[in-house]
């Protein structure tokens, strides 16, 4: 909790107070329009980052009120109330509760959704009777227009006792009038709603002048929610237990009953300003659409071909990008390694360039794949998913919206479990986020395919099923029951940190706002590159210290032996340079490493070369090829047909050829079930803030790869 | 509380009726703060291919909710 403190008390000793910068927090329900004018407000000059604790991202930004008022906006996660009722939204009371916090507000913008103006008050009331200053951004009053709602905002401001906008975050009309308002000297609101039950009082001013609290509500809020407030430390919370105790103080009732009072205040109060003049008229157009689109045959057709829509963008369009970027780092490498030379230079470029181009290489498929994600949201389709997909998900512990991180999956774990963020329950999220990488990725694609060349014959059943088409489908399959499966045990195993509901709005269909879109997916893309990208650079120098160095001077002695051998063969320079590459190899500290495991992968039917293999995967599983491209000096070609030819005639021990089916099912079974791509560990890594998922991750896949191997090849040997 | 009384999960599509009290003390918390008070009117919307979840109407609103959720709210 230090950074907490920290930034407070240096900003105090650096800044006079009074030219401190103002802080504005963003708050209100989902879908009330509140990132669409957080992005009006800060357009690119946004950042994002992490509240201790949980897997929410921090929106800030800073934006220009006048000319020599520049001021820090805070967008706070949606939320319907002050209670919070997923991990999510607790962040909210944490930072309205405490002055002492670093983005404790001056100011609340409270969005409000003017189509449904009754529930979105709820909230409202509640921030009021905080008695922090406030604006009310009464949003989307043109849907509400289209559905007959008039709002007589001069009435709404007076009744409600607090300065109204009305706004159309969309489009931003309304928004420079907000940004005038909020920069003049702002009260809180003159009206508040909840009148406090009187025999609440005692423990309410008790605990009001324990902590020196300026609100009654405040302190009625600490009596509710003390176990959640991070801030307080264990001799407060008890004194609050013990006060509860003695006062016999009833939370659920007491918060249903505060619940229904404030609904009965609001509908009052809106009778004065609001008239509904064509009521029911309102989904007309949304249901209608709906017949189509969750309809049991259609709705399911539409969705497939949505999510195969979306399968091809991050399968086959993203390549022509990826491709550029791999071309684009090659020649950058060749040009440097033309100009310089060195071992350091060798670093720059076959270590860290390439390493920034393992983070490069998976901006395409992100930025297509979020494309796709945002646009759903927007238009309100992604609820008519889950709702769709909820009843069948649920029984393997996964959530309607998991199916598009794991459909994702099968081109790139990577974005997938991003993709998982839109998953509102923590748990859900957190199964979601570990069984997508089971899903089989386009990475695994090159290793499926040369060892299935090399043991499954190219013959065709019933004319068209070809038998190595049918084992790749095996394997897909086979990864896709893994992970159903591992959702169901750990659906059984994982403990709910909070009730899942699945009630929520079911919103109408909306055009999307395309500046919406575009900033998701630079936002995507953004968190990715540094915070995922960070974690990938470092392993990807590490491996290749690990690949190009060994210990002591034995690189050298192998190269030096290797000469002369190749001038006794009197073999070609290729073949020569070839060979120099396999033995410096294993020689390396890669080397090592396998040789120092091959006990271990012995039972799975591997030896100190696959060893290697495995490690270099751990890059990007497509890199097997080439390792063993160069460990059997076939060259960097890849050549397939070659590199076929050689594993066929490598001999075991006994003179018997090594690659028997046997030996290649259990790699592929390994490629099937291992977590070996630090890609996704780092982005598990980053979207779950903590290293015990993806360690977790690691642990459980390699142990399902190793069993599987281990009883593959055995049975078969 | 009474056997026969109905809950929303026993509504036809299309059918309305007036929610009388929740069950469930803590799903309550949730479904009050979405507007399912006591006294309101609340219409079934539609379901989903499977039967679960399904939509209602409240407040001139659309809550999409499941059935388990649904067979909280009690209707007079």
């Amino acid at each position: 909790m230090a950074e907490v403190i920290g930034p407070v008390a240096s900003a105090a000793v650096k800044t006079p107070v009074k030219n401190a910068i103002t802080k504005i927090a963003l708050i209100g329900n989902p879908n009330s329009g509140k990132s669409s004018l957080f992005n009006q407000l800060t357009g690119l000059n946004q950042k994002v980052g992490n509240f201790p604790g949980v897997t929410v991202d921090k929106k800030t930004g800073f934006s220009q009120l006048a000319p020599q008022q520049k001021v820090q906006i805070i967008d706070l996660p949606g939320t319907y109330s002050l209670y919070p009722k997923s991990l999510d939204e607790k962040v909210i009371i944490d930072l309205l509760y405490n002055k002492k916090s670093a983005l404790y507000p001056d100011i609340l913008i409270i969005t409000v959704d003017a189509s449904n103006l009754k529930r979105n008050l709820l909230l409202y009331s509640q921030l009021a009777d905080l008695g922090i200053p406030a604006v009310l951004g009464l949003n989307m009053t043109d849907v509400a227009e289209t559905h007959g709602i008039k709002i007589n905002v001069a009435q709404l401001q007076q009744d409600l006792g607090v300065p109204v906008v009305p706004l159309n975050a969309r489009n931003g009309v309304g928004i420079t009038a907000l940004k005038i308002l909020v920069s003049q000297q702002l009260e809180k609101p003159t009206k508040t709603f909840y009148e406090i039950p009187e025999e609440l009082m005692v423990l309410v001013r008790q605990i009001r002048y324990y902590f020196e609290l300026k609100n009654d509500y405040l302190a009625l809020q600490y009596a509710h929610q003390f176990k959640k407030l991070s801030f307080l430390s264990d001799a407060d919370k008890s004194y609050i237990e013990d006060l509860r105790n003695t006062h016999g103080f009833n939370s659920h009732a007491l918060q249903a009953a505060e619940t229904i009072a404030r609904y009965t205040i609001i509908s009052e109060l809106l009778l004065d300003s609001v008239k509904v003049t064509r009521a029911e008229s309102n989904e007309k157009f949304s249901n209608k659409l709906d017949q189509v689109l969750t309809h049991k045959v259609w709705g399911y057709l539409i969705f497939f071909g949505v999510l195969f829509l979306m399968f091809q963008a991050i399968f086959a369009w993203a390549t022509y990008p990826m491709d550029l970027i791999d071309t684009g780092i090659a020649t950058i490498n060749a040009f440097i390694q033309s100009k310089f030379d060195g071992p350091l230079v060798n670093l720059l470029t076959e270590g860290v360039i390439a390493g920034l181009g393992g983070v490069l290489i998976f901006i395409p498929q992100i930025a297509l794949l979020f494309a796709f994600i945002a646009i759903l949201e927007e238009t309100g389709y992604m609820a008519r998913v889950t709702f769709m997909m909820d009843k069948i998900m649920r029984k393997f512990g996964l959530n309607g919206k998991s199916i598009v991180p794991l459909i994702s999956g099968v081109a790139c774990a990577v974005p997938a479990v991003m993709a998982a963020r839109n998953i509102d329950n923590w748990k859900d999220r957190m199964i979601t986020i570990f069984v997508t990488p089971l899903m089989s990725c386009s990475a695994r694609i090159p290793v499926y395919t040369i060892l299935i060349a090399l043991v499954v014959p190219e013959k065709y059943y019933l004319g068209f099923l070809n038998l190595q088409g049918v084992v790749l489908m095996g394997l897909y399959l086979l990864g896709f029951l893994a992970a159903i499966f591992s959702a169901l045990a750990m659906k059984l195993i994982l403990k709910a940190k909070e009730r899942s509901y699945f009630i929520m709005e079911f919103p109408v269909y909306k055009m999307p706002r395309w500046k919406n879109v575009g900033l998701t997916i630079i936002e995507k893309v953004k968190t990715f590159v540094f915070e995922a990208g960070k974690v990938i650079v470092a392993i990807s120098v590490i491996l290749w210290v690990m690949a190009s160095y060994g210990p002591g001077d034995v690189l050298e002695t192998v190269e030096r032996e290797v000469k002369k051998e190749a001038l006794a063969k009197n073999l070609s320079a290729d073949e020569t340079n070839n060979l120099i590459s396999a033995h410096k190899l294993e020689a390396s500290y890669a080397g090592v490493f396998g040789h120092a495991i091959d006990p271990a992968i012995r039972p799975l039917g591997f030896d100190w070369k696959i060893g290697i293999a495995l490690l270099t995967s751990f890059a990007a599983r497509e890199v097997f090829v080439g390792t063993i491209s160069t460990i059997y000096s076939v060259g960097d070609e890849e050549n397939i047909s070659t590199l076929k030819e050689k594993l066929l005639a490598e001999k075991d021990e006994a003179g018997n050829p090594f690659f028997t089916p046997a030996r290649a099912f259990s790699l592929l079974i390994f490629y099937v079930f291992a977590m070996q791509c630090m890609s996704t560990l780092a982005v598990v890594y980053r979207e779950t803030k903590s290293w015990q998922w993806p360690m977790m991750q690691l642990i459980y896949m390699s142990g399902l790869a190793y069993v599987s191997s281990y009883i593959v090849y055995q049975l078969f040997k | 509380m009474q056997k026969k009384q109905r809950s929303v999960r026993d509504l036809k599509i299309g059918e309305k009726g007036t929610i009388c009290c929740l069950q469930d003390q803590e799903m309550s918390l949730k479904l009050l703060e979405m507007g399912c008070i006591p006294g309101v009117e609340v219409k079934l919307n539609s379901k989903a291919p499977l039967g679960d979840p399904v939509t209602i109407i409240v407040n001139d609103y659309t809550l999409s909710l499941r059935l388990d959720e649904a067979a909280t709210i009690m209707l007079k």
